[in-house]
């Protein structure tokens, strides 16, 4: 009597899991290859609104973001619940808008500051003061490429 | 001599897997796919105060589009809607029956690949107020985008066969020649004070 006795004589062989790792590799390189790690913490809440004409930002590399939307809910206690404008990891004012803009200018290439672009994420709540100041802001910058950050909706006319 | 030929053994790799599986469900919970995507617009360049004033525009050419505070339109001075408004900006853009209050045409002037073409001269200029929500801001320039966008398709469908995202570069540099896209914010202030 052997210890290790068959119980089922004939029966189909166990799938060989050898390439298992390898297959668990695939995905993992997939997945490390197109994950993008967030860069900044938001600490405005940014629920975009929805558009059918929109079309992708291209070369991520030459967009800067600005956020405006009311403080998250942990925050809402010592700054609020009116609209704030989020650069970077900080609140800012549109008056700090300038040093950003320069900031983000100096680091990129010379040649490529014609073309930069700002995404605005605006949650869909705010009013258009605060978003119009900021566009005044980006005017006097000459930072005129913008792009209203929205999600792919449905068509209103059609429904 | 028997120490020796026994050399290194080998690690097990049987719980590669596992480490891959551990890296792998780290990955699958930080990605994030979203593609940003949004409303490409251009800012007009700052207003120089020594400039010459432009020629004002005439009233027929400029197609007014006015949101107040309440999120209410109002459309060449009508009470306006957002599900009519696409089709009142295609109206006024193409101005197929040559009607004396929407867009006048400059004279026909030879595009390449497309040939002689009425360019409008019809402006769309959009105002709202501080108290606008944004939500209905994105939603007023998404449709007159898309009224741009439709009016687009049509001449790039009678030109080319297809539709103007499926053009090629000197194709759509045609088509946008023949219908600039023309919506204006006007300089912001309190329509409804």
């Amino acid at each position: 009597m052997s210890k290790f006795q068959r119980k089922s004589k004939g029966g189909t062989p166990a799938i060989s899991t050898a390439s298992l790792p390898d297959i668990v590799f695939m995905l993992l390189f997939f997945f490390m290859v197109t994950t993008v790690m967030r860069e900044v913490s938001l600490k405005v809440v940014v629920s975009q609104p929805k558009a059918t004409e929109v079309k992708k930002l291209e070369k991520k590399s030459l967009v800067s973001y600005i956020y405006i939307g009311p403080p998250i809910i942990g925050l809402a206690a010592a700054y609020g619940t009116e609209p704030r404008i989020q650069l970077n990891d900080a609140f800012a004012t549109v008056s700090d808008l300038g040093e950003f803009i320069i900031a983000e200018r100096e680091a990129r290439n010379e040649k490529e500051v014609p073309f930069m672009t700002t995404s605005l994420k605006v949650d869909k709540t705010v009013k258009m003061g605060i978003v119009t100041d900021v566009k005044q802001e980006l005017r006097e910058l000459n930072a005129l490429k913008i792009n209203y950050s929205t999600k792919k909706g449905t068509d209103i006319t059609a429904q | 001599m028997a120490r020796k030929k026994r050399g290194l053994e080998e690690i097990n790799a049987g719980s590669m897997a596992d480490i891959a599986f551990l890296l792998l469900i780290f990955f699958l919970v930080t990605t994030t796919m979203d593609v940003d995507s949004g409303l490409l617009r251009k800012l007009p360049p700052p207003l120089d105060p020594e400039a010459p004033k432009p020629p004002p525009i005439k009233e027929r050419n400029v197609f007014a589009v006015l949101v107040n505070r309440n999120d209410q339109l109002l459309v060449e001075g009508e009470i306006g809607n957002l599900k009519t408004l696409r089709a009142k900006a295609i109206e006024f853009v193409t101005n197929p029956y040559n009607k004396a209050n929407l867009s006048a045409k400059k004279p026909a002037q030879d595009i390449e690949l497309i040939g002689m073409y009425e360019v409008s001269k019809g402006v769309v200029s959009l105002q709202n107020d501080r108290g606008t929500s944004y939500d209905m801001y994105i939603m007023v320039q998404n449709e007159l985008v898309a009224a741009y966008r439709e009016v687009r398709d049509d001449l790039s469908m009678q030109t080319f066969g297809k539709k103007y995202g499926t053009l090629n570069k000197a194709q759509a540099k045609a088509v946008r020649q023949a219908i600039p896209m023309m919506i204006s914010e006007a300089e912001p202030r309190n329509i409804s004070s």
